[in-house]
């Protein structure tokens, strides 16, 4: 065998197989998209405009206006614009947050065991023990409403599954050799922690990630549904709801419009999250 | 370790979990919450106000009194009287639980047993055009907003084209039937994406393990394969499954139930946190946290009875 073919590492791996797959491939350009559009608009070239009234009240869509008009003549296409901006930075932050705390405990539960261990597992199982949304309810109450509000509601009250998974996996990597190795030359627990073993459960942190992003999508518009969500700006959650009053009066394209633009998100996300699963987790590799 | 002693020390942690639960609570309604006093009377209450509502509410008294308030309520189910409606909580909760259950438990069956017998059948044809049409459907379905559905199921099918009660509930066996239809089928249509995925992968899971290789090899019908071998392993995990989303029926509702007008928990619910109804807010919570941690013990006590894997660890 010759010596100087460098053997793929994961992730290289991982991402060929990802431009293999053509649905993946797909889902990654709309995600990439639908970041592009979000900071576009958060930068104020796409938009911008979208408290303008253009036309009447509940125009139809038409020619101008695709998506048509909502009650006060603003075009529900920029409104859609300007709500992938809520949308993506909604399931960004959540997911930083509960990546966050959901590695921390983890990783500290996992490789300390013993007490630390017992003190964080009974703290996710009480946790998990309080229904979601009465987590989401009540964190909003303390915090009054707002996109600040959303962000910590979804990302607080998401990690618990994450963490489980971290727990389990730096428990099992914790006597390994490189690691007992990484000892041998010096390193303290936190050296052996985040710099050896955390970098090799990063795959599952990975995968959670797209996962965690649309559910807090899709979580948004449960939060508007409560009025606890974002105020003063469209949201897909926003104009979804909008539509319990519109439609009783024929007007279809807000909700339209708002569930196919997170209908197209979420559903690349989810596509994207098996896709990386099939890719970053050896154990399902050939199934 | 002794499956008895495993089995109380699983029994005897339900002690702590329902201690940290309650002092969640009380962190969150006690403690950090508004004060329940400036809620009810609004902002301009007087002081002497004030001080006779919070002398009412019990808020003078120590806050491990509060606490421990709490904790028998998990236990008493005593959860006091409801700010908005002043009537007893356990009288409601006991009145919304009828109109919930029929709802609620109906369609947990039927999406049950429609999710594991698609994920049989997409496992059975796995790899094949039907098996990818299969899971990129469920994915869709998940990907679609559930307020999305409730409220395109409510215009379409019961306001334009009139094939069901647009909202409402009565009581008694065949009367509440039309009413739960069309928010029975939309649970469906809800829960059978994710239902679908999970019972494929447990089933897959098990399709290649080793013993079915030596079945399949000692020339066993896929058919006797998969209901004999396959089901019968897989069922662990789809019990778990299956008895760890009961205590979330609960709430499970709570946007059907308010928007087709169906007076359960999940009403009762919503109604309370619009209103900032804190003690119904706390009692739904309390009794939803209750009912999880009961339902919990149950799967790990059968998990243990059914796999003798689980014991050895």
């Amino acid at each position: 065998m010759s010596t100087n073919v460098e053997s793929k590492s994961l992730w290289r791996h991982a991402f060929e197989q990802l431009c293999r797959d053509k649905l993946a491939l797909t889902s990654l350009i709309i995600v990439a998209v639908y970041s592009i559009v979000a900071i576009l608009v958060a930068m104020g070239f796409l938009a911008s405009d979208w408290e303008q009234s253009v036309g009447p009240s509940y125009n139809p869509p038409s020619a101008d206006h695709p998506f048509g008009l909502d009650i006060f003549g603003m075009s529900v296409w920029a409104k859609t614009l300007k709500g992938t901006e809520v949308a993506m930075s909604v399931g960004l932050v959540t997911s930083l947050i509960s990546i966050t705390i959901g590695v921390t405990l983890g990783a500290l539960a996992g490789y300390f065991g013993g007490k630390i261990d017992e003190a964080i597992v009974w703290f996710y199982t009480t946790f998990t023990s309080i229904p979601y949304i009465m987590l989401v309810v009540a964190i909003a109450f303390i915090l009054g409403k707002g996109l600040m509000t959303v962000y910590l509601a979804l990302g607080l009250t998401s990690w618990v599954s994450l963490c489980r998974l971290i727990r389990g996996e730096v428990m099992r990597h914790k006597d390994r050799e490189y690691v007992q190795a990484a000892g041998a030359i010096g390193g303290g627990d936190m050296r052996k922690l985040f710099v050896h073993i955390l970098p090799n459960v990063l795959h599952i942190v990975i995968i959670n990630f797209s996962l965690s992003f649309q559910t807090a999508i899709k979580s948004e518009v449960i939060l508007s549904y409560l009025g606890l969500g974002v105020q003063g700006r469209p949201s897909w959650g926003i104009m979804i709801d909008d539509a319990k009053l519109e439609l009783a009066r024929g007007v279809w394209w807000q909700l339209a419009a708002a569930t196919l633009a997170m209908l197209i998100v979420v559903l690349a996300f989810n596509i994207l999250g098996d896709a990386l699963r099939d890719a970053l987790d050896p154990k399902l590799k050939g199934k | 370790m002794n499956i008895y002693a495993y089995i109380l020390r699983r029994l005897l942690y339900v002690i702590p979990v329902i201690l940290g639960v309650c002092a969640i609570i009380f962190l969150i309604f006690n403690v950090v919450a508004p004060d329940p006093a400036l809620i009810i009377l609004g902002k301009h209450a007087t002081v002497e106000q004030i001080v006779e509502i919070r002398e009412q509410l019990g808020l003078n008294r120590s806050m491990w009194l509060q606490y421990f308030d709490i904790v028998k309520s998990a236990f008493t189910f005593d959860f006091g009287r409801s700010w908005s409606t002043k009537q007893e909580i356990i009288q409601m909760i006991k009145a919304g639980a009828i109109p919930s259950a029929t709802l609620s438990f109906p369609a947990f069956f039927i999406s049950t047993v429609l999710g594991i017998s698609i994920a049989l059948m997409v496992a059975f044809y796995r790899g094949s055009v039907f098996d990818k049409i299969t899971v990129v459907g469920c994915v869709t379905l998940m990907s679609v907003s559930s307020l999305a559905y409730i409220l395109f199921g409510q215009w379409f099918f019961a306001y334009k084209l009139g094939w069901f009660e647009i909202s409402g509930y009565d009581y008694g066996f065949p009367y509440f039937i039309p009413y739960i239809l069309l928010p029975a089928i939309i649970w469906v249509m809800l829960s059978v994406g994710p239902d679908v995925r999970f019972y494929r992968t447990i089933m897959l899971d098990e399709i290649y393990q080793d013993y079915i290789r030596t079945a399949r090899a000692k020339g066993l019908s896929e058919t006797v394969i998969l209901f004999k071998h396959v089901l019968k392993n897989a069922m662990i995990p789809i019990i778990t499954y299956v008895v760890i989303q009961i205590p979330f029926l609960i709430l499970g509702a709570l946007l059907l139930e308010s928007f087709f007008s169906i007076p359960g928990l999940g009403s009762i619910t919503l109604n309370a946190i619009n209103s900032s109804d804190f003690p119904v807010i706390r009692a739904m919570t309390v009794l939803s946290a209750v009912a999880y941690i009961i339902f919990s013990v149950i799967t790990d006590v059968l998990y243990t009875l059914v796999d003798p894997r689980v014991r050895l660890s």
